[in-house]
Order: C-alpha cells, then sequence, then structure tokens
C-alpha cells in the first residue's frame, strides 16, 4: 500500500464489513476440537442455562405457563414492561434522531464532550445509573420533582439506559447523507421541513427503526436502573425483570421462568425483525 | 436574509431541544452523583472508599470480571477465527447463538444458572459433593459476568478479520511459519486495537454487572458483594454517602473505559 492509499483508507469512513471467503477450505481436525470447544463453553454457559428457563416454564404444560403468566401480579408487570418499552422505544425514535441530527449537523461548544458523554449509559453500571436518577428524581430532589416509586421514574431509568441506541445507529448514516440533495430539493423550493420528510427522513428510516428496536429489547430487560426508583411496589411499578427477581429470592422459581419466557419471546422478535430491517436497510442502499 | 434567519432560529431551537434533553436525563444526574459523593468533604468520601466491605467488595468485582475477562477473550478470539477462517456445518446458527446473551434479561440469566447449577439441582449437588459452591459463590458470579460479556470481544474482532483478508496469512504459511508463528506474528498485530476495544468493553460490562450477579451471588457482605450490589445494599440500608462514593468510583471507571476506547479507535466517533 502507499501512503496515499493509507491516507484514503484512514479519511473514509469505516467500510461495512463484507464477506470474505476463505480461499482454501479447511475442515482440519484444528477446526474440528476449535468447534467442540467453543460450543461447549457457549453450550454450558449459554444454551443449557436457557433451556432449562424454558423447560421450568412449562414444567406444567401450557395451561400452567398460561396461569402463571397471567396471575394479576405477573400480568400488571408483564403489561407495564411491554407498554413502558414501547413508550420509551418511541421517545428514542424522536429524540435519539434529534440529538444524532445536532451532533453531525450543528457545532457549538462542548460538543466533542457531548460526543463521548452519549455513550455513557453503556458504560455505566446499571445500578449507578439508578442510584443516580434516584438522587435527582426521588424523594430528595434538589429540582423539586419527585418520581420515586411512580412509573413516570421507572419511564426516566428506561429512558437513561436507551439514550445511545438511536444516536448511535443514525449518526453514521447521516454523516454518509449527500447533503447535495437536500441543497437541490431547498433550491428547488422545497421548505425546511418538506426536505427533512421526503429527503433525509426515508433515508434515516431503517437506522432509526433499528435503533429504536434495540432501545425497545434493552427497556424490557433492564433490571439494575429500575430496581431503586420503581420501589418493587406490585400491580403499579414493578416492571418484569423486577418480578423475577423477586420471585427468584421468594424460592417461586416457575414464576420467575414463565415471565421469563415471555421476556425472551419478545427478545426474539426483536431480533428477528432487526435482522429483516437490516436487508432492508442494505437493499435501500 | 429572513430565510437565513429563519435557519438559524430553527437550528437554534433544535440545539436547545437536544441539549435540554440529554441534560435532563444524563448530564444533571451525572453531575449530581458528583455533588453528591463531595457534598460532606473529601476525608468522608476517603472513609467510605476504605471501609472493609467496601474495599472486599472491590477486590471481589476484580476478581470476577478478570476470570471473564479472560475466558472471553480466549473464547472471543478463537469464535472469531472459527467464523472468519474456517468452514464447517452450522456456521450461521453458531454466528447467531453467539449474540444472543444480547437478548436476554440480566436477571433472566441469573434465574437459568440457578436453574442447572443451583444447590437443589443434580448438576448443583455433583460439583458440592466435589466440594465445589457453583451458585451463592464466585464460579457461579464468574460465569454470569461471562454470560452477559460473551459476545463483545468476538463482535469487534470479527470484522477486521473479515477486512484484512487472509492472504498476509497465507504467505507466511507459504513461507513455512508454523500456524503459531503465523497467528502471532501475522494474525495478532493485525486485530490488536480490535482486541483491546473487545476488552476493555468486556471488563467495563463485567465490572459493572449487576442484575445476573445480585441474583447468583447471595450478595453475602465480605463474601460474595461486589461493588455493584454493594452501592444498592448501602443505599437500602440508609448509608448514601457510601452508595455514592461507591458508585462515584463505578462511574470514574466507566468514565475511563470511555476515553480508552475513544482513544483506541478515535476514527470510528468523528
Amino acid at each position: 500500500m502507499t501512503t496515499g492509499e493509507i491516507q484514503a483508507r484512514e479519511l473514509h469512513p469505516p467500510i461495512p464489513p463484507r464477506r470474505v471467503q476463505p480461499s482454501r477450505l479447511r475442515v482440519d481436525r484444528g477446526t474440528g476440537i476449535g468447534l467442540g470447544l467453543a460450543t461447549m463453553y457457549l453450550s454450558v454457559i449459554v444454551l443449557i442455562p436457557l433451556a432449562a428457563v424454558v423447560f421450568r416454564a412449562f414444567d406444567d404444560g401450557i395451561t400452567g405457563f398460561w396461569d402463571t403468566i397471567t396471575t394479576p401480579e405477573a400480568w400488571a408487570a408483564l403489561k407495564l414492561t411491554i407498554l413502558s418499552g414501547l413508550g420509551v422505544a418511541a421517545v428514542n425514535a424522536v429524540f435519539g434522531t434529534l440529538v444524532a441530527w445536532v451532533l453531525v449537523r450543528d457545532r457549538f461548544p462542548g460538543k466533542r464532550l457531548l460526543e463521548t458523554f452519549i455513550d455513557l449509559p453503556f458504560a455505566l453500571p446499571t445500578i449507578v445509573a439508578g442510584l443516580i436518577l434516584l438522587a435527582l428524581y426521588g424523594t430528595q430532589s434538589p429540582i423539586g420533582i419527585d418520581l420515586a416509586f411512580k412509573v413516570s421514574g421507572v419511564f426516566m431509568a428506561l429512558l437513561f439506559v436507551t439514550l445511545p441506541f438511536v444516536v448511535r445507529t443514525v449518526q453514521p448514516v447521516l454523516l454518509e447523507l449527500d447533503q447535495e440533495m437536500e441543497e437541490a430539493a431547498v433550491s428547488l423550493g422545497a421548505s425546511r421541513f418538506t426536505t427533512f420528510r421526503r429527503i433525509v427522513f426515508p433515508n434515516l428510516l431503517p437506522a432509526i427503526s433499528a435503533g429504536t428496536a434495540l432501545a425497545f429489547a434493552r427497556a424490557i430487560s433492564e433490571f439494575g436502573a429500575t430496581v431503586l426508583i420503581s420501589g418493587n411496589l406490585p400491580l403499579k411499578t414493578q416492571v418484569a425483570a423486577v418480578y423475577i427477581f423477586g420471585q427468584i429470592e421468594s424460592d417461586r422459581p416457575a414464576g420467575a421462568a414463565a415471565v421469563s419466557v415471555v421476556l425472551l419471546l419478545l427478545s426474539l422478535v426483536v431480533i428477528v425483525s432487526l435482522d429483516v430491517l437490516q436487508r432492508w436497510g442494505r437493499r435501500r442502499g | 436574509m429572513a430565510d437565513n434567519s429563519t435557519t438559524t432560529a430553527s437550528r437554534l431551537g433544535l440545539r436547545i431541544v437536544a441539549l435540554a434533553y440529554v441534560g435532563m436525563i444524563l448530564l444533571l444526574p451525572v453531575g449530581l452523583l458528583f455533588w453528591r459523593t463531595f457534598e460532606n468533604g473529601v476525608g468522608e468520601v476517603w472513609d467510605q472508599l476504605t471501609n472493609p466491605a467496601a474495599v472486599h467488595a472491590f477486590r471481589v468485582t476484580l476478581i470476577v470480571a478478570f476470570w471473564a475477562v479472560l475466558g472471553n477473550t480466549v473464547f472471543g478470539l478463537g469464535a472469531a477465527l472459527l467464523l472468519v477462517r474456517h468452514r464447517f456445518p452450522g456456521k450461521r446458527v453458531f454466528n447467531a447463538l453467539i449474540d444472543l446473551p444480547f437478548a436476554v434479561s440480566p436477571v433472566v440469566v441469573g434465574l437459568a444458572l440457578i436453574l442447572v447449577y443451583g444447590p437443589n439441582t443434580s448438576t448443583g449437588s455433583w460439583f458440592a459433593d466435589r466440594g465445589i459452591d457453583v451458585i451463592f459463590s464466585l464460579p457461579g458470579m464468574v460465569i454470569a459476568t461471562i454470560f452477559v460479556s460473551l459476545p463483545l470481544v468476538v463482535r469487534e474482532v470479527v470484522p477486521v478479520l473479515e477486512e484484512i483478508g487472509d492472504e498476509q496469512e497465507q504467505a507466511a504459511w507459504t513461507l513455512g511459519a508454523s500456524k503459531r508463528q503465523t497467528f502471532l506474528r501475522v494474525t495478532l498485530p493485525a486485530i490488536r486495537w480490535a482486541l483491546a476495544y473487545g476488552v476493555v468493553l468486556t471488563l467495563a460490562r463485567a465490572l459493572g454487572e449487576f442484575g445476573a450477579v445480585a441474583v447468583v451471588s447471595g450478595n453475602v457482605v465480605n463474601k460474595t458483594q461486589t461493588a455493584p450490589l454493594y452501592v444498592r445494599n448501602a443505599y437500602l440500608n440508609f448509608n448514601q454517602q457510601g452508595a455514592y462514593t461507591v458508585a462515584f468510583a463505578l462511574a470514574m471507571i466507566a468514565i475511563l473505559a470511555l476515553v480508552i476506547l475513544n482513544l483506541v479507535r478515535p476514527k470510528e466517533h468523528t
């Protein structure tokens, strides 16, 4: 590679990963042993335990499973989890896109710092997130907003942990978006809003949807951030993960397993739809 | 011009709304953590940090994180090499299964491990007969931490391995280098930054894991209590200073990890 090539590589955004076919077909003994060890690691740590949860949930058959998840407390927890997950996803779709937009198109002092800090919810331990939200929006709130033991408090905590998803999926797409298209639209007399709606938004839609789906998946499984601020009130502020934790603590694994299976199913739906979305995004180019 | 001024106004408006949102959700809460930690002076913070239970909690956290990072780095490298450089039946399934931990709630991770390795299970009693407690003890906490951070190294290394291709490896191989030499001298140097990135991500996740560890650890002070569990206990026991101080220390580790990640891969986030 010449220096010019190296610089060109560095100036351009990272190339999306492409599948490189190995030129030699190697199914030798080494591959077999490696694959065996990796599969064992995955099975012992992830697959067998998850299978155990599913088996436990259906110990008493489908009716047993159904009866367990339709007890008032479990049902209320699942309902709250799904509804708040949808709400949090919707807020993220709007505000995540807005924050990405401001980070890419706007210039202001402190932007680089903000850029780094946006990822903090990913790096910060969830219990720390829960603690600091309770500090700001709890009974001792210095700004006089008390959301402790309320659904709105749970909502705030979920907004915190899901903040980076949409921002980080939309940002790279927005960076690569050709601004000449927008300029052309404006020069042809389209208003700013029309330009956004007709030119920018359709291009961002796959990324926004992917980020929103990820935010939803994260929101329905969150535990650490919500456990303190929710106050763990059954039928009121208890989300599914907190309900499962309570069931385990009071030694009722069947109840815990049944609700866990519902969460696993929901996540599975999200993963599959993400896969579909990614193909859609690639097709749109 | 009128058009320009409305553009500036709308740009300013968007900026204010975005910053207000990030401020209310992220910056204010984090800022308040700093203030709450130091409002009673540095001496209090020092006392809380050096309190034996807190020190022990940090030590347990480090031990668990060390083993989890070690396990997932070895697995991550191996799995990435398998996925990119080797062919085998069932590759797509294997690839999909690696991402599974991202879709599982931490509490469900804990439950899953208890159901297989708990004291009342056959696996659990098999281990107990040999003097090993898995659940309510370090091995279970390490397994739980490995579970939640399992895909991180693989997902960082795979794209880089794909991008560099295998021409150089084949060249080394043709020139008579052994497999081990090829890996150490050619492959490893090429993927070192991606590997470092994955390791830092894994470490950050391992140090901060709460839900999965909360379920399997039993949360025994001075035994199986990690730093994140200490935060919750201190808060529930009305030791706010202790909770804020340890939370502050964990937050500083998280911020340090972010800074390192930005240094390791400066190009992607600009």
